[in-house]
């Protein structure tokens, strides 16, 4: 299959990297100086793109690419896919589901853990060096806090499952209730807001959750509320989610996704009730491995006539 | 009764002769945080020994024959000493989830009656460890670091974390807070096994006799049990080792536990995979070796310090006092068959 040209969006796992190389003709799109130009010498050797949450396949380069095939993406997140288009042209679209479900519902109860209980600002006082005795931090216990969850799937289950064995109460609002789930539902995200101490954004980004947290639903959640956000940046509404931490109308938040990442609004730096991570919801060795593994069992997949293992469309 | 040590505030507001006395040596954190009102109730009234010019055993002298409660938030040893100064001493109630500073030896001997925490602090604990974990495995707060230096931007991705999911989690000490880690790990999909002093015949996880054996087949070990004779090092080289370069350590208990310079060591050679420390056997002191360290995430002995535990704690502090004054059986008391 080495004559087969994938095309890899950007730089996202070397594991992965390594092993398309291997196996088949890749093209690593971040290294090329004038995309426009390479897409058209290149265009009649690319039958697959490999994207993820920072980039996959948009209209413009699907149309750019008449031979493509298969876009497997190294996500389970399909925002970054056209995928009406994909289903238009018949192109077959894979992604990563449940693999990375743990990881990230560990993460989310992890931010909320650091949020609540000051974890970050405790290792930094002590680093400091300035711990003296008599000096007491104060935080605030997670345990028994109400959790709201919105988008109520593979991962927000998971999340719900372990706040669970913390005795939170769980809460959720999904497009549908889902009334064999045990969980209390509310039929918009500001009442969801309004009710919960902490609010976690656990759905996939469509055009209708697009700024799914908005003014009125931050300050719903309320100046002792948290935000956790471990789905994609486009859910909040940044600017908003900002001016209510400065203005204390949100007590806290816990970041892995930002609307245009890498970059973070610096004004969030210096609060010490926000905890900032760098979208490592599947980062972790393990998961990551199982993830290129996928991407790579769906090509093979797809280019031996095989059923695919993942597939989205 | 000499009312030279009484505050004249605390004469005004209660009818003060008739209430009985419960002694206080130094200031609780709760005070210090939420103000010498916190712990009031009408049914006792408190003699502060921190607020007389006079020495301890002086004081304790003067007011033998009025105190007979002490409270102790753990800032200050409730010794034999003390304890002897004391005749009509009836009740030890500490809101210190440890029992290391109360001479319960001399409590036994003298019949007196000692009132914890009870399990009120459990839940703040076992989050506190578990946080840690995830800290340590995910590193967390080593990536918000990243984040707010602005590295993000400028240097790229961050380096992968661990899956917290499926590892196998060693728990010494299966106390109440060892079994509230338990039941929330358990949810997170690890594989729960323990030491403690026996086997616990209805609990579901893996008995393992000794410490070495626990931490050979583990990889995230969490202190869970109480400072003792028994106890003092029981982290040492031989379990650092057994625990291996996976393997990461969280002390949720107290620091004499571990071996600090042992574990340091470990850490700076990288013989170990992290660590999540809330207690040091020296504090305020740390050791500045572990400053260096990304794998390392600390805190100032704060597991418990929640405002909604603070409020559970003082509610449950005073419920025993006033039963006590009232002839009625403890809330929380502490068992001190040996």
């Amino acid at each position: 299959m080495d004559s087969i040209g994938v095309l890899m969006a950007c730089p996202m796992n070397s594991y992965l990297e390594q092993q398309l190389d291997k196996r088949f003709k890749l093209f690593r799109f971040w290294t090329v100086p004038d995309k426009s130009s390479f897409l058209n010498s290149n265009k009649d050797s690319i039958q697959a793109v490999a994207g993820n949450a920072t980039a996959g396949a948009d209209a413009e380069l699907i149309e750019a690419l008449p031979k493509l095939e298969i876009v497997a993406n190294f996500s389970v997140g399909l925002d970054k896919i056209d995928l009406a288009k994909c289903k238009e042209k018949g192109i077959r679209v894979t992604n990563t589901p449940d693999v990375l479900t743990e990881d990230v519902a560990d993460l989310a109860i992890g931010l909320m853990l650091a949020v609540l209980r000051k974890l970050c600002e405790s290792d930094r006082y002590v680093r400091s060096g300035k711990w003296k005795k008599g000096d007491y931090m104060l935080t605030t216990k997670f345990t028994g806090k109400k959790v709201g969850i919105i988008g109520l799937g593979r991962i927000g289950m998971a999340i719900a499952k372990r706040a669970e064995a913390f005795s939170c109460p769980i809460s959720y609002y999904s497009r549908n209730e889902k009334p064999e789930i045990n969980y209390k539902y509310y039929p918009s995200v500001v009442e969801l807001a309004a009710y919960c101490d902490i609010l976690v954004v656990a759905c996939p980004l469509t055009k209708e959750t697009h700024h799914i947290v908005n003014r009125d639903v931050i300050n719903a959640l309320g100046p002792k509320g948290v935000l956790i956000n471990i789905g994609r940046g486009p859910h909040v509404e940044e600017p908003e989610l900002v001016s209510a931490l400065f203005e204390h109308r949100l007590g806290g938040a816990g970041l892995d996704v930002f609307e245009n990442e890498p970059y973070v609004p610096e004004e969030l730096f210096g609060l010490d009730n926000v905890v900032l991570l760098p979208h490592v919801g599947s980062g972790t060795v393990e998961t990551r491995e199982a993830m290129a593994d996928l991407v790579i069992g769906n090509l093979e997949a797809h280019f031996q006539k095989k059923p695919l293992l993942t597939p989205v469309v | 009764m000499k009312a030279t040590a009484m505050t004249s505030e605390n004469q005004s507001r209660h009818s003060q002769s008739d209430l009985p006395y419960v002694l206080i040596l130094k200031p609780p954190p709760s005070f210090l945080l939420f103000g010498d009102h916190f712990l009031d109730s009408s049914k006792f009234q408190y003699l502060k020994a921190y607020e007389s010019p006079l020495p301890l055993p002086q004081f304790l002298q003067e007011h033998a024959q009025s105190v007979q409660a002490i409270f102790s938030s753990g800032l200050a040893p409730v010794t034999a000493e003390t304890i002897r100064l004391l005749p009509r001493l009836g009740l030890v109630v500490t809101t210190s989830q440890g029992l290391n500073h109360i001479d319960l030896t001399e409590c036994r001997r003298r019949g007196i009656a000692v009132a914890g925490a009870g399990t009120i602090l459990s839940a703040d604990c076992a989050d506190s460890a578990v946080g840690f974990l995830i800290d340590v495995l995910r590193k967390i707060s080593a990536a918000n670091r990243y984040v707010k230096q602005g590295l993000w931007s400028s240097q790229g991705a961050y380096p992968l974390g661990y899956k917290l999911g499926g590892k196998r989690v060693g728990i010494v000490g299966l106390g109440s807070i060892g079994t509230e880690v338990a039941k929330r790990l358990d949810a997170f999909g690890c594989s729960i096994s323990y030491n403690s002093r026996s086997k616990k015949p209805l609990v579901p996880y893996t008995f393992y006799p000794n410490v070495v054996e626990l931490a050979a087949n583990c990889d995230a070990l969490i202190i869970c049990c109480a400072l003792t004779d028994e106890t003092h090092h029981l982290i040492n080289k031989e379990v650092l080792s057994a625990l291996g370069k996976d393997g990461v350590i969280i002390n949720i208990a107290r620091g004499p536990i571990v071996d600090e310079k042992e574990l340091v060591r470990c850490l700076v050679k990288g013989e170990i995979r992290g660590a999540g420390l809330d207690v040091f056997e020296h504090e305020p002191d740390v050791p500045v070796e572990l400053f260096a360290l990304d794998n390392v995430v600390m805190s100032p002995h704060c597991a418990v310090l929640t405002t909604e535990s603070f409020e559970d704690l003082g509610k449950l502090m005073v419920g025993n006092i006033e039963a006590f004054f009232s002839n009625e059986p403890l809330l929380t008391p502490v068992s001190l068959d040996g």
